[in-house]
């Protein structure tokens, strides 16, 4: 277990390494790739509001990200109850997946104007089919002979559901939720390029103007370290909900 | 003789796919009284899983007549029958007790008095020291025996199995057989036990039904005169071989 934590550490350490080593020994130009400790040094320069801009990319990416796990799951159980309305959505979902999100971006300015609430849109937009596709998957894995007990049983479909549908349909739901982490993060970060006046998508269109690399390259940071806490929340609520799940009766 | 426990009278059952019949089940007749272990044995598509549905409710059926329950023994078809399948079917997130407990949660039976139960159960088929494991601790063998273990959790009168140990190796399903037996004498249900293994239903049965396919129909159904307990050796015996042979021959085989 420490092994393999440990390893995991080192290899980031040892890329940060190879950065360090490779701009220095290299000689690279300063706004061509800055070393990590200039990285570093990005967060000193007050002017970027760094707190102010973290937040707002964050607030864009939990915001999107929850609603679309709302939404999600929330869509997936109704095509699970009412089989007609699964038929009649589900391919309707399939073909709006296959719109590519970001072409919308220029459409939800227009609809919702500057800020966060459209940029929680994009991230929304992109991380919620997913989601949707997963748990309406799990919901269906029963197996039939599962269902046959539970008849004989003359057990109810809320009986079903609580007892053997939703719970098996969990790890189903986190895959879903895992992937569309990742995609929430795209989604904002595009949301602020395309439209925006606050967030690290923004703070990075305004610093490529005065070539400050290591502005960018901070924010890039910033932006995957947002993406894995959450991810990390998945992560921990996941493990959280297998072992609850084994100990309801 | 007092009337029996199970009774089936010319039972028939048609599955229509895109217009065409299929012939699942026919000419079924036969009676089970109450503590019998029946073994139903046939080949593939000779309806014995359909059959075992039908005892289960779960299905309907054409002709005929099925009546489970009599006087001495009243039936309850909502809590009276346990279900064992090929597969164990254990929820993954729930550990050996809790999934035992699935039948008694369904029924809403008092929760404190079936856990007691449980552990009676899971002591009856060697599970004792697994209650609070998850089954994929477990072997396949001991993930069936505790599947054995939830249909009988809610002391239901009639077990139904459907090739439970089909999926087992060789050896494993030789012990599962006289477990099953040991469980079945000890627990005194009424099984209808579905296999496609002729020896395993000599051995098990006290009475053979055979199932034959293409058409489906029931071909045989005679009772099996080997003393209890039984043990392995009794495979060897003459009458073993006799009670086997007669049933290679109604399949074609000898």
């Amino acid at each position: 277990m420490l092994q393999r934590y440990g390893l995991a550490v080192l290899s980031h350490l040892l890329l940060v390494a190879a950065w360090h080593f490779f701009v220095v020994l290299g000689n690279v130009p300063k706004f061509v790739m800055p070393s990590p400790y200039d990285t570093v040094r990005a967060l000193l320069v007050p002017n970027y509001r760094w707190v102010e801009n973290v937040s707002v990319t964050a607030v864009e990416i939990f915001g999107g990200y929850f609603l679309a796990v709302i939404a999600g799951i929330g869509i997936a159980l109704l095509f699970s109850w009412f089989r007609t309305l699964e038929m009649l959505a589900m391919p309707l979902l399939v073909s709006l997946n296959i719109i590519p999100k970001v072409a919308l971006g220029p459409l939800i300015i227009v609809w919702f104007s500057y800020g966060i609430k459209p940029n929680m849109m994009m991230a929304f937009a992109i991380c919620f089919f997913p989601i949707v596709l997963t748990t309406a998957r799990g919901l269906r894995e029963v197996e039939p002979d599962l269902l046959d007990l539970v008849r004989t049983l003359k057990g109810s479909r809320w009986q079903i559901f609580t007892k053997i549908q939703l719970p098996g349909a969990l790890p189903y739901i986190f895959a879903g939720m895992k992937v569309a982490a990742i995609l929430a993060v795209a989604g904002a970060i595009v949301g602020e390029f395309l439209g925006s006046d606050r967030g690290l998508g923004y703070l990075m269109l305004q610093v490529q103007v005065t070539l400050d690399t290591a502005a960018m390259f901070m924010a890039v940071i910033l932006i995957t370290l947002i993406g894995m806490v959450l991810y990390g929340m998945v992560l921990g609520l996941e493990r959280l909900l297998v072992v609850r799940d084994a100990r309801i009766q | 003789m007092s009337e029996p426990f199970i009774h089936l009278a010319g039972v028939k059952k048609v599955y229509r796919t895109g217009g065409t019949d299929f012939l699942a089940v026919s000419e079924v007749t036969f009676d089970v009284e109450a503590g019998e272990l029946v073994a139903l044995v046939g080949p593939s598509g000779c309806g014995k899983t359909t059959l075992l549905k039908i005892l289960a409710g779960l299905h309907s059926y054409e002709a005929g007549e099925v009546r489970i329950g009599s006087p001495a023994q009243p039936f309850d078809p909502s809590r009276d029958i346990g279900m064992v399948f090929q597969q164990p079917l254990l929820l993954k997130w729930r550990r050996v007790i809790d999934n035992v407990l699935l039948p008694a949660e369904i029924l809403g039976l008092p929760m404190a008095e079936s856990r007691e139960r449980v552990r009676d159960l899971l002591q009856l088929v060697g599970l004792k020291d697994s209650e609070h494991k998850f089954p994929y601790e477990l072997s396949g063998g001991m993930q069936q025996r505790a599947a054995i273990a939830r249909a009988l959790v809610h002391d239901p009168k009639l077990i139904l199995m459907d090739e439970p140990f089909g999926a087992l190796d060789a050896l494993t399903r030789e012990k599962m057989n006289l477990e099953l037996l040991r469980i079945w004498q000890k627990a005194g249900k009424t099984i209808v036990f579905v296999t496609h293994g002729i020896t395993e239903a000599v051995f098990l049965g006290t009475r053979v039904i055979v199932l034959t396919a293409g058409p489906a129909r029931m071909a045989d159904n005679f009772r099996v005169e080997l003393p209890h307990p039984r043990t392995l050796d009794i495979k060897t015996s003459e009458q073993f071989g006799e009670y086997s042979r007669r049933i290679y021959r109604l399949l074609g085989m000898a």
